[in-house]
């Protein structure tokens, strides 16, 4: 026999059986043992590639890498929604246009294409092309949203590292008409400011037209009247509010000085502030309107009382002196019509501190206006308010508020006494304020006294000017002096006029306000508000009644009265010999 | 027979004898296999049926073709006696070799191997079949060797393994020589061959994955490209680790998984990813587990067992399935280099199917209870010879 491995193993087991059996068991325990610990790996890895690595842990991850590349590539792709006004009017628009970058490693000559953009666009020299076209990275802006003829002579200097991205650029073909409403955005298209900046998400979304209450024939008007002023009355700036009281859509609102969102290369901070909305002041005597609506809403039988008016009043270290001293007792009626500070005091010590706060603080006068425009100020009132703050409070010293704010506050108490939000965007389909869907703050009769002592004010007070024959203008003056660093600064003024037509039912409220107005001859040196704010008003009224076709009082029949400022162009032509008959 | 003893323990007819004394346990695991199989094969394959331009149930039928004798072949190789069993396995063998010769000649080549035979419009393997039939003769052989002294079985077995080996890499089907060797090298391991010849059989073997490395490129390729993954491109591994995580805990649910898509071979040596992916780890997990459980079952009825013969035979058989089920699972888990193999019984694989049909029937064959059977005769277990 061979000897081989296996004819001794063969010798082996055939010795001894049960040895061989017993071997073979061990062996089959180890073979199971080799088995089972493959196995047991291949569970582990299961659970390691399917749970531990698995997509239940890391969804998050994934989805946020899938979201940034998304947002990085966003601003190109989207076109940025208009705004238009409320008649449709393009306010903001984008307009496609084509960017111009380098790819410097393909730049086939620099110093050549370099010297012919500098040649094209003469902002930049030929040693800063020059400089960007042999950088190390792929990308590098060199333009950003060429004009055509622009595009057309880059294509001609033919070097193939230059090539066009197209994007939006932002324009606002009103120009300066309304930059403090409609906003403006940044270089890449983020809403910086106004609207653009409130509705940016939105505006950002495809194919959204943010249709605004405003009406730029309206705001046209408002701005050039205030302009004029501000021009006559070599005055630091001005606001104005023109607002619809039933409903809150604001369809003017100026503020000046101001700027063309086009062209925001060199702007200082005062073009930019909004002091319709953002600005806060003292606006005096027009918080007289409050001090004696509560008056009424206090005491049922306010018109018979009187207030001694002989002599300056003295509480405490103050003495509150008038303007024009009548230097007699007056009526309540008196005391408004001539805007009586001591009257007004003594008014707002009858109505008392809790009385005349509660009172501010239902209008809305003591806490930030609720409007859609980020640029919106807190009114500043007395911290602590002690009783002195009433007396003068009630004649509007040490409150003060927003334009905005102020033409919100007026609204209820001429309006019917529903309250009303300043709104910018028009809402589809609903109109008025009702009395279902408002809430009411001001008494209804007590409104109507109201709304003819405002009326009284210019037609036998201290707003004369403001009158415009057939549409029964009311309102009141404030002429305010600006605290200085020393207490009140006597020459520099905020002379403004709150004002509302008709009268007999009011629908719009303007406000107009004058910063520092400096008297001139044909004002014999005044620049109160009779003589600054209130004319103002009283040709924006004018102007507004033929662009919007109202008819004088009397003459007005209700459908083209709802109509008016929807209808635009229809109801000009309709409104032309009426206006001719106002005048 | 009365009524009474029909299908009773008593009844000694040749179905109700082999009901009695199978292993129901390992039957019900097998069934299971199958099902898995059936489901994931259903959904798998569609997408490769659609992608090589074949109807789109073309892979399930044949499935299913192959599945029916697979199965009959299982139950019927399980109900007949070792003697008979190592007596069709010669034949089978014979038979298969004989085949495995023709190929060279008739045969069909599939990327650049000649494995196939063409018949009545179905490929068949020769070799898969040959491959369990090897396992019980050269377990026989090496049985006999213990039972007469001058019988030099273990040297017959060892020719028949080369032949076979010869004819394998002719094909050449170096994945199936692997599985065939490491087959042997367990029966030889069984039958009590020494540890120091058994290290020299590794360090053989090694020499032979070393000359295998060097020898043939796509060797190479595949170990360089996972031993350093960035070296080149795993689009397989990479695709079948994708679809493991996609799984998660419950998986994507039958025919939602996305991942086929991409395998080539996502119905035959990719098919356990196509379940990682939409059955989830719980039903994977599952599956792995069935197949050790067939494998530990088995191996436990062989420590019971006194007869020689069922410890090679079964144990070479048990591990040739249980390799290849690890070589295909850790393939997809990347957890070796990936090596084309079938996992039993859920791969697509039509003689494969025949094959483990056959393997698996011939464990639960040599795995029934004879001693029960023994002491309800009243008579001593039959010897083997």
């Amino acid at each position: 026999m061979k000897r081989t491995p296996f004819s001794k193993l063969s010798f082996t087991m055939t010795g001894n059986r049960g040895a061989a059996l017993e071997m073979a068991r061990s062996r089959i325990v180890l073979l199971a043992l080799v088995f089972i610990v493959a196995y047991t790996i291949v569970g582990i890895r299961l659970f390691d590639v399917m749970i531990l690595q698995g997509r239940f842990w890391q969804d998050v991850e994934d989805t946020r890498a899938v979201e940034a590349a998304v947002q990085t590539k966003a601003p190109e792709a989207v076109r940025r929604g208009d705004i238009v006004d409320r008649n449709g009017a393009i306010l903001a628009t984008s307009l496609k246009t084509a960017s111009l970058f380098a790819d410097p490693a393909l730049i086939v000559d620099a110093q050549e294409t370099a010297k012919a953009l500098a040649a094209l666009f003469p902002e930049n020299t030929y040693e800063n092309y020059l400089e960007k076209l042999q950088k190390k990275g792929r990308f590098v802006w060199l333009k950003r949203n060429l004009v055509p003829e622009e595009q057309h002579a880059v294509m001609l200097i033919g070097d193939p590292g230059l090539a066009f991205q197209e994007e939006y650029k932002r324009t606002y073909p009103q120009g300066q008409l309304a930059p403090h409403i409609v906003g403006y955005v940044s270089r890449d298209e983020m809403g910086q400011a106004g609207l653009e900046r409130a509705f940016n998400g939105l505006l950002e979304t495809e194919e959204t037209v943010l249709k605004t209450t405003l009406d730029i024939r309206l705001q046209h008007a408002l701005r050039q009247e205030i302009a004029n002023t501000i021009d006559i009355f070599s005055a630091k700036g001005g606001a104005g509010v023109i607002m619809n009281i039933n409903n809150g859509d604001v369809l003017a609102l100026v503020s000046l000085p101001d700027f063309d969102p086009n062209k925001r290369e060199k702007l200082d901070g005062d073009q930019i502030f909004n002091r319709a909305t953002l600005g806060v002041y003292e606006l005096g005597s027009v918080f007289k309107i409050f001090s004696t609506a509560a008056l009424l809403e206090k005491f049922p039988d306010a018109l018979s009382m009187t207030f001694d008016a002989r002599e300056p009043l003295k509480r405490g270290r103050f003495t509150i002196s008038d303007y024009h001293p009548e230097k007699r007792v007056l009526t309540v009626p008196e005391v408004f019509m001539v805007s009586s500070n001591i009257g007004t005091a003594l008014m707002g010590e009858e109505i008392g501190t809790e009385g005349l706060k509660a009172f501010y603080k239902k209008l809305g006068l003591l806490s930030k206006p609720d409007i859609s425009l980020r640029e919106v100020g807190a009114p500043l009132y007395p911290r602590p308010w002690r009783d002195i703050n009433t007396l003068t409070a009630s004649y509007g010293h040490g409150v003060a508020v927003s334009p905005i704010q102020l033409v919100a506050a007026v609204a209820p108490i001429v309006n019917g006494g529903l309250q009303v939000t300043p709104r910018f965007l028009k809402p589809e389909g609903e109109e008025e304020v009702t009395k279902t869907t408002a809430m009411r703050v001001y008494d209804e009769q007590n409104g109507e006294i109201m709304r003819s002592l405002m009326r009284l004010v210019v037609t036998e007070g201290t707003a004369k000017k403001a009158d415009v024959p057939g549409y029964e203008v009311g309102g009141k003056t404030g002429t305010a002096e600006k605290p200085g660093a020393k207490g009140y600064d006597r020459k520099r003024l905020i002379s403004s006029f709150m004002g509302a037509f008709p009268m007999s039912a009011p629908k719009y409220a303007v406000f107009v306000a004058i910063d520092e107005p400096q008297g001139t001859k044909e004002s014999y040196g005044y620049a109160t508000a009779g003589w600054t704010a209130a004319p103002t008003v009283a040709r924006v009224v004018e102007r507004m009644v033929s662009i919007l076709g109202i008819p004088p009082v009397g003459v007005a029949t209700a459908e083209t009265q709802e109509d008016a400022e929807d209808m635009g162009a229809k109801t000009q032509l309709i409104a032309q010999p009426v206006k001719g008959q106002a005048l | 027979m009365n009524v009474a003893q029909f299908f009773s323990r008593t009844d000694k007819s040749v179905i109700s004898n082999w009901f009695w004394t199978v292993d129901k346990g390992a039957l019900v695991s097998i069934f299971a296999l199958i099902v898995y199989g059936l489901i994931l094969v259903a959904t798998a394959s569609p997408s490769v049926a659609l992608r090589i331009g074949v109807t789109e149930n073309h892979f399930l039928i044949r499935h299913i073709v192959f599945l029916i004798p697979a199965l009959i072949m299982m139950i019927g190789v399980s109900m007949i006696s070792p003697r008979n069993l190592w007596r069709l396995a010669t034949v089978i063998y014979i038979g298969g070799i004989l085949a495995m010769l023709l190929i060279p000649f008739v045969g069909m080549e599939i990327k650049g191997a000649k494995r196939w035979l063409h018949l009545l419009g179905l490929g068949l393997q020769p070799s898969e079949i040959v491959k369990p039939a090897f396992a019980i003769v050269a377990a026989w052989l090496m049985a006999m060797q213990k039972e007469r002294e001058n019988f030099t079985g273990d040297l017959y077995a060892a020719g028949l393994y080369a032949v076979f080996v010869a004819l394998l890499l002719l094909q050449p089907d170096f994945g199936m020589t692997m599985v065939v060797t490491c087959m042997f090298a367990t029966q030889i391991f069984l039958a009590g061959l020494r540890f120091r010849y058994l290290a020299i059989m590794f360090l053989a073997g090694l020499c032979l994955l070393m000359s295998a490395y060097y020898g043939f490129d796509h060797v190479q390729s595949r170990i360089d490209r996972f031993m350093n993954p960035a070296a080149g491109d795993n689009f397989q591994v990479n695709k079948s680790l994708e679809s493991f995580q996609n799984g998660g805990i419950l998986g994507t649910g039958p025919g939602q998984g996305s991942v086929k898509m991409y395998l080539p071979d996502a119905h035959a040596d990719f098919i356990f990813s196509v379940a990682g992916e939409e059955l989830g780890f719980i039903f994977t997990f599952l599956l792995a587990g069935l197949f050790l459980f067939i494998l530990l079952r088995g191996f436990n009825h062989l420590m019971d067992t006194e007869d020689i013969f069922t410890i090679i035979a079964c144990g070479g058989l048990l591990a040739m399935i249980g390799l290849q089920a690890l070589v295909h699972i850790c393939s997809s888990l990347n957890l070796i280099p990936t090596k084309g193999m079938t996992l039993p019984f859920i791969s697509y694989g039509g003689t494969s199917l025949l094959s483990v049909g056959f393997a698996f029937g011939a464990v639960l064959s040599l795995t029934r209870h004879k001693k029960r059977s023994g002491i309800v005769k009243g008579k001593t277990r039959k010897r083997i010879r």
